[in-house]
């Protein structure tokens, strides 16, 4: 069975550290909130201006002059902090953010990430995904390992516009957990009950099988 | 005290042509200037370039003078969630130009700051970097960005005095302080304008000498673009 979102965002939550400063972009990674660990420390950063960003507010509480980067209602936790867009996105290029977690529509296997732009069918802009993918050093794919049409979105090169390049370290889709090292895929687990043939079947880029690969748990 | 007040939105707005170039405070329909917006759209202001994060959405902040053509080019990061934006834009009917939101935060900053330009790594080995000057720094690439040049820099903040200090409120405060001072002129609205003395020094965001004309603005509607809540 391949994962759901939900299982995608639950497996990266395991990523999450001890004292890490997280950046959560929008879709899969904005659940991985939901999943972390109660024992541990984690704040979660929005681009928008916000460190310690909490919950959605309770019904009735929301307040307009508060969102995340997805533009939706939220609220601030004790020890949160507003600033501008300049300090925030000075905390991303500054390297001050631990590790970002985002969505892509490509990843190539040298590292190479598109996710803003279908020429001639999709603008929407780059928001600040540009900016996080170029100064992070820990970045975190969450994506859907095919396309509608079931073709590969782990490739060789992308095809789409770039956002970045050579720049993801670990992808989580709903088949595997992968790595990316020396312009390659290195399969490091699997969903649970999907075989290392169907992902290879699914991945078009170099796939590095080494060892025994286990399947996830939950 | 240099006294910055003036009386209403209509004398904030002195001296606006067509052809200039503005920038609006705001991320989303988060304190964006909703009053000056109005006014842009009541002056039927044409030809305008806007340096703004967000284009609004149809019926509601920027989307207003993009409903009436008034703007020739949008300078913006993300325009998503604007039906209208995204038919001129692909007609050609205007000119977009999409920038990295860390780089357009910055392009604000370094001209209100005097900085001409500034190296950043966003869109290194992208579209964003075609055309312009790149260079390795510690082993890194980056690309050069130069800071805007605008007429006038439009802001929304939380509270402000008769002398033009800003204090912002939650996340309303995103693009507007980097705008403050980064234009020839400076207009910022507030929800409630006080006299001198009145706000801590210690809590100001923006001392007034970024500010030129501060009034108190009217009838904030505030619309939330994503309600999202939870059950008790």
């Amino acid at each position: 069975m391949s994962l759901t979102k939900e299982q995608i965002a639950q497996r990266i939550a395991r990523e999450v550290k001890d004292g890490y400063y997280v950046n959560l972009g929008i879709g899969i990674p904005t659940l991985v909130a939901n999943y972390v660990r109660d024992d541990i420390e984690v704040e979660f950063q929005s681009e928008n201006g916000i460190l310690g960003m909490g919950p959605f507010p309770y019904e009735g509480e929301e307040d307009p002059d508060l969102i995340n980067a997805g533009k939706q209602t939220i609220t601030a936790l004790p020890g949160a902090s507003f600033f501008d867009s300049a300090m925030s996105f000075g905390m991303i290029r500054g390297q001050h953010v631990d590790l970002t977690i985002l969505g892509a529509m490509e990843v190539a296997q040298n590292g190479d990430i598109a996710n803003w732009k279908i020429p001639g069918k999709m603008v929407k802009g780059m928001g600040g995904a540009m900016d996080l993918v170029a100064s992070a050093e820990n970045i975190i794919v969450a994506m859907i390992h095919t396309n509608r049409a079931g073709e590969s979105k782990l490739l060789k090169r992308c095809t789409l516009p770039l956002t970045g390049v050579k720049c993801v370290k670990k992808i989580v889709t709903n088949l595997a957990v992968l790595e990316i090292k020396d312009e390659k895929f290195h399969l490091l687990e699997r969903a649970p009950g999907v075989s290392i043939e169907e992902i290879q079947k699914a991945t078009e880029g170099d796939l590095v099988i080494e060892g025994e690969i286990p399947e996830m748990k939950f | 005290m240099i006294r910055k007040t003036v009386a209403n939105v209509q004398e904030a707005c002195e001296g606006i042509e067509d052809g200039m170039t503005f920038m609006l405070g705001g991320f989303g329909l988060c304190g964006i200037p909703e009053n000056i917006i109005n006014e842009l759209v009541r002056r039927n202001v044409q030809q305008i370039t806007c340096i703004s994060n967000y284009a609004g959405v149809d019926d509601f902040g920027l989307g207003l003078l993009l409903k009436k053509h008034q703007i020739k080019k949008m300078i913006s990061s993300y325009v998503g969630e604007n039906a209208e934006f995204e038919r001129q834009m692909l007609s050609g009917e205007m000119e977009v130009e999409l920038v990295p939101q860390g780089t357009l935060a910055q392009r604000c900053e370094a001209a209100r700051t005097g900085i001409p330009a500034f190296f950043t790594p966003a869109g290194y080995g992208t579209e964003v970097a075609e055309g312009k000057e790149t260079r390795e720094f510690n082993g890194k690439m980056y690309v050069m960005e130069e800071a805007f040049k605008a007429d006038f820099s439009f802001v929304k903040a939380w509270k402000g005095d008769e002398a033009g200090n800003l204090i912002f409120k939650g996340t309303a405060r995103n693009f507007n302080p980097c705008m403050c001072g980064a234009a020839k002129i400076t207009v910022a609205e507030v929800e409630e304008l006080v006299p001198v003395g009145t706000l801590d020094p210690n809590h100001i965001h923006i001392p007034g000498i970024f500010v030129q004309r501060i009034f108190q603005g009217e009838k904030y509607e505030k619309r939330i673009e994503q309600l999202t809540v939870r059950k008790r």
